[in-house]
């Protein structure tokens, strides 16, 4: 039914040339060489010529090869179908299933209309102190984990993953190591989450292309899902491997690059994928979990700089706990204040007296002398770590706040943490306001 | 010109499309892309041979080689007219609440509603007589929108004097029924109507003339109102690093700016910000005028994922919207965030059009562009001999949060007012976190030249000394230099500092401004004993505390009045005298 084509009079980089008429722009094609078939996509037309990205990889295609052009944009099957199944970049079946061919739609699909959006209001719950407590994660939010390589940043994201109260969870893995892809398949079918999980999977060994279409593929996959009523949290690692995808495919049609040899678009072809997070008014949501990793531990660099311009916050994993400076949650106002009266009480004190801490700290360094002010605020420091910080604790909200005021009733006294009387009186643990009274 | 003109598709590049023609075509004319059904509207931006190359609106996806291509002959054109204040249109200027009735939760491509509802019926009372004279921008009546009487405006295109021929009765007309008829020096009548349209890259210049802008535009935000001012008709940027501030800033201003109508254009930003606005602002009653501040409100939203091309021209968009207000006698804000983003829609337009790039690869013209959109601001005398004013205020995301790159430098050429944020103090959550000490304002403040210059002088020294004591600590600082240093910190943490969550102190009046400016320039300059260093931070300490409680209390209330009282009788026991006379 579809014509062949089969004058490919170029082949740079994973990008082929082939000549055709009327061919439209986005549209798949099909490549057929000695060694199988391989997708492609329409990236530029001029003239009768066709510059296609191959989702394989252009090795091994001959200037003989057929094209067929599919006349039809990448698609993505959904549905219940796809729950617990696992795919890679361009949709096919990695876990010996069925291939899928019911309920297509199309990746990469319009924008939202902002007035059919609602204010987030839903918080998620993660049971990780510094994350429910501190920066609360809301339902629609986007937010990036930047970190560096050697980081348990893919740890945490399964943590959340399997915890977090959602109907649906999407992984998109870009670049991953297969142990990492091992490690998060694992870990969600220990912990029973399969069953709601839909994977695609794109390993450092695959074609770079592929890295491209996972996060629109999971985002379109995700969209369907919310659209049906849904909470989906959809999880991205690692965006840096997608934005140097980006970056090789824009060199290799010489393109002008802007920074550090980034495309100029970087920002709106990032936006367009965080976007996607919305929570819809009288439908689902969707939430972005992203691993960045930082080149160079630089938060400047092009990657972090033009992701938090876009995303709502970021957490900070570095030294394998989530940094509380630097680290925020846009939306946790949205949140924090319909939890429990003390929460906002807990997240503010806590932090200003860790900070606190943390300036102690440099003066120890620095040999100055420790008032007992010190004494008490390196004491405090400790336990905060131990108990708080440490990705290790697994405890909820509220369980988390109680230990909050376990911990400063241990080192101060109430007139020390500058907590207004009423919530004194509330929730100071009271054997530590005998203990102060009497002693 | 008659005939429909007609290319075909010859390269299609992400969001440029070229295309063929034979019949002439105009530098940055509309032309509409059709596919099947679907009309896509693109701008010709550049034109090689007998090749437009042209930039689309929409997404590109499935348009083919060899598609028609219908060249209007129109510039890029917005409709002015009664109906805009309350809306919220994308970049292109659809109403967005009305595009979501219709195609659900996405925004379809290729769809373009008319942005003021034509059946809708608005109450004209005529201003004019026939035979009288008028030229274009005069007002021939008005229709009642919202807060204002709206002036129903001869067109600010027509050229030359008209006579009145015929005016119409007050009474009820839809924007296609024309108000009244005019006669041209040569005799023949033209309608007027209570909607025209306007290019949206050439300035209304309908006025008598441009003035100086002298009159502070009050924000109600104590750093920018007393140190660095905005005037009205004058223009500010806020360039600041991710997370420093810069939405919630521009957020506040929208609220409590003093001006008559407020236009925002989120462009290329986060939607969920923009829906906090759309969302909140019906329900929030200005002070002013005791209406929702979504009556003076006009959105124009294009945000980061909507097509970059709609970006640049949403900006535009914008500023004719508030050019238009401006011409019926009011002072119109406009709020941009972020002119990066349509400084890099104008960078990947440049790239697809292989020009060669100048740094960062943004585009050799883009001071050029910068510089006359921050232009179109301005306090006008219109032909009536009533004033109105733009003021832009734009928000700038410097790549790295470092400010030494394109963008930044050229909005700093051509601003009046700069209000650099900075990381380190929206870490040490010192908001708004405008820093004091790179900031600075052409513009004449509300408060005393003298004491501002004392404020300003008191955050230097205050800074010096603190640098200081990075490396000698507090025990090598002299008490005097120690004193400066806490003065200096007290002025930031009682008046530089706001609380957005105060329903008192996240605004402060003008009046309240100048009386509590003047109360502490009065401490800045008096002369404090201490027998030590903690005996002076205590002292500060408790200062600090019974003045932020003095923030939060109304303006002239009981409380307010107690907590002044307290205050003095603090610093009676302390200060020895005040060092000017």
């Amino acid at each position: 039914m579809h014509k062949f084509y089969s004058r490919i009079t170029q082949i740079a980089g994973d990008v082929i040339t082939v000549e055709a008429d009327d061919v439209g722009n986005m549209e798949l094609a099909q490549v057929m060489t000695g060694r199988g078939s391989s997708l492609a996509q329409v990236i530029r037309l001029d003239g009768r010529k066709v510059f296609l990205q191959v989702f394989a990889g252009s090795r091994g295609i001959s200037t003989g090869d057929r094209v067929r052009f599919l006349g039809h944009p990448m698609r993505v099957s959904t549905g219940d179908a796809l729950l617990g199944r696992i795919f890679n970049g361009s949709g096919m079946p990695l876990d010996r299933g069925p291939e899928l061919s019911d309920d297509l739609v199309d990746i990469g699909g319009p924008p939202v209309n902002p007035v059919k959006r609602i204010v987030p209001n839903k918080m998620i719950r993660t049971g990780i102190p510094m994350i429910d407590v501190f920066n609360s994660l809301v339902e629609s939010q986007k937010l990036p984990i930047f970190s560096i390589a050697g980081e348990p940043y893919n740890e945490l994201l399964a943590r959340i993953a399997i915890q977090a109260e959602v109907d649906i969870i999407i992984l998109g893995g870009m670049g991953l190591k297969y142990d990492d892809f091992l490690f998060f398949r694992d870990t969600l079918e220990e912990h029973g989450a399969l069953s709601r999980s839909i994977v695609f999977m794109h390993t450092a060994a695959d074609p770079i292309v592929e890295c491209l279409l996972v996060p629109d593929i999971s985002l379109a996959v995700a969209e369907h899902f919310a659209l049906a009523g849904k909470r989906v949290l959809v999880l991205l690692t690692d965006m840096s491997n997608f934005c140097d995808a980006l970056k090789v495919i824009s060199i290799t049609m010489e393109q002008i690059p802007s920074n550090r040899g980034y495309p100029g678009d970087l920002y709106s072809q990032l936006a367009a994928r965080y976007e996607k997070a919305v929570d819809f008014d009288t439908a689902g949501s969707i939430t972005i979990l992203a691993a960045t990793t930082m080149p160079g531990d630089d938060v400047t660099h092009p990657i972090p700089d033009n992701t938090g311009y876009i995303t709502e916050g970021q957490f900070y994993l570095k030294n394998s706990v989530i940094e509380p400076f630097g680290s925020l949650s846009r939306l946790k106002q949205q949140v924090n204040g319909k939890t429990r009266d003390d929460h906002r009480t807990i997240m503010d004190t806590m932090i200003q007296l860790f900070a606190e801490y943390r300036e102690t700290l440099e003066k120890q360094a620095m040999g100055f002398q420790m008032s007992a002010w010190d004494q008490k605020l390196l004491k405090y420091g400790k336990l905060f770590e131990e108990k708080m910080m440490s990705l290790g604790v697994n405890i909820p909200l509220e369980g988390a706040l109680d230990l909050g005021w376990e911990i400063l009733g241990e080192c101060f006294s109430p007139e020390e943490t500058g907590i207004k009387r009423s919530m004194i009186d509330a929730y100071w643990p009271k054997t530590h306001e005998s203990e102060t009274i009497t002693g | 010109m008659t005939a429909k003109r007609i290319g075909r598709i010859t390269k299609i590049s992400g969001n440029m499309v070229t295309a063929a023609f034979d019949s002439p075509v105009m530098q940055n004319e509309v032309a509409f892309i059709l596919h099947g059904e679907e009309r896509l509207k693109s701008e010709i931006i550049r034109v090689r041979g007998n090749l437009a190359e042209m930039q689309v609106y929409e997404d590109t996806g499935r348009l083919r080689v060899g598609e028609h291509v219908e060249f209007t002959g129109e510039l890029l054109s917005v409709e002015l007219g009664p109906g805009m204040l309350g809306q919220i249109f994308d970049g292109l200027q659809n109403p967005l609440p009305e595009l979501a009735e219709q195609c659900g939760f996405f925004l379809k491509r290729g769809i373009y509603i008319d942005p003021l509802p034509e059946s809708r019926e608005w109450q004209f009372s005529p201003l004019v007589q026939p035979g009288d004279t008028v030229r274009a921008g005069d007002a021939v009546g008005f229709v009642e929108e919202k807060l204002f009487r709206h002036s129903c405006m001869v067109p600010f295109s027509w050229e030359g004097v008209f006579k009145v021929d015929s005016v119409a009765n007050p009474g009820v007309y839809t924007k296609r029924q024309p108000v009244a008829h005019l006669m041209d020096e040569k005799g023949s009548i033209h309608p007027v109507f209570l909607s025209q349209t306007w290019p949206v890259k050439i300035p209304i210049r309908a006025y008598a003339e441009k003035l100086k802008p002298t009159e502070p535009l009050v924000t109600k935000m104590r750093l920018i109102d007393s140190l660095f001012p905005v005037a009205r008709g004058g223009t500010y940027c806020i360039p600041g690093p991710f997370g420093a501030g810069k939405t919630v800033l521009q957020q506040l201003i929208s609220r409590h700016a003093d001006a008559d109508v407020v236009v925002i254009a989120a462009c290329g930003e986060r939607a969920g910000e923009v829906v906090e606005t759309i969302k909140t602002f019906p329900t929030l009653i200005d002070p002013r005028t005791h209406r929702p501040l979504s009556d003076r409100t006009v959105i124009i939203c294009n945000t980061s994922s909507m097509p970059v091309a709609a970006r640049e021209s949403s900006v535009y968009t914008a500023v004719t919207i508030a050019e238009y207000y401006r011409q019926m006698g009011l002072h119109v804000l406009l709020l941009a965030d972020s002119t990066s983003r349509w400084a890099q829609a104008m960078r990947e337009m440049s790239g697809r059009l292989e020009e060669i790039p100048g740094e960062e690869a943004f585009p050799a013209y883009l001071e050029s562009h910068i510089a006359s959109f921050y232009e179109r601001a301005g306090l006008v005398r219109l032909h009536n001999g009533a004033t109105g004013s733009v003021t832009i205020g734009g928000a700038v995301s410097p790549a790295g949060g470092n400010f030494e790159e394109p963008v930044t430098q050229a909005t700093l050429k051509v601003v009046g007012a700069f209000h650099g944020l900075s990381r380190s103090r929206s870490d040490a959550r010192r908001y708004p976190a405008i820093d004091p000490l790179i900031s600075w304002s052409k513009y004449r403040s509300i408060i005393d030249e003298i004491q501002r210059m004392r404020g300003q002088e008191i955050l230097r020294k205050g800074n010096d000394v603190a640098q200081m004591m990075k490396v000698v600590g507090e025990e090598g600082t002299s008490l005097p230099d120690y004193i400066e240093y806490l003065k200096a910190e007290f002025f930031d943490f009682v008046y530089l500092q706001q609380n957005a969550f105060d329903p008192v102190d996240e605004a402060t009046p003008e009046d309240r401004q100048i009386y509590v400016f003047e109360f502490i320039y009065h401490i800045l300059d008096s002369n404090f004993t201490f027998k030590n260093k903690d005996e002076a931070l205590h002292f500060f300490q408790q200062l600090r505390q019974v003045f932020r409680g003095w923030n939060s209390a109304q303006w002239k209330s009981e409380e307010f009045r107690n907590t002044e009282e307290e205050i003095r009788g603090l610093l009676h026991e302390r200060a020895v005298s005040a060092s000017h006379a």
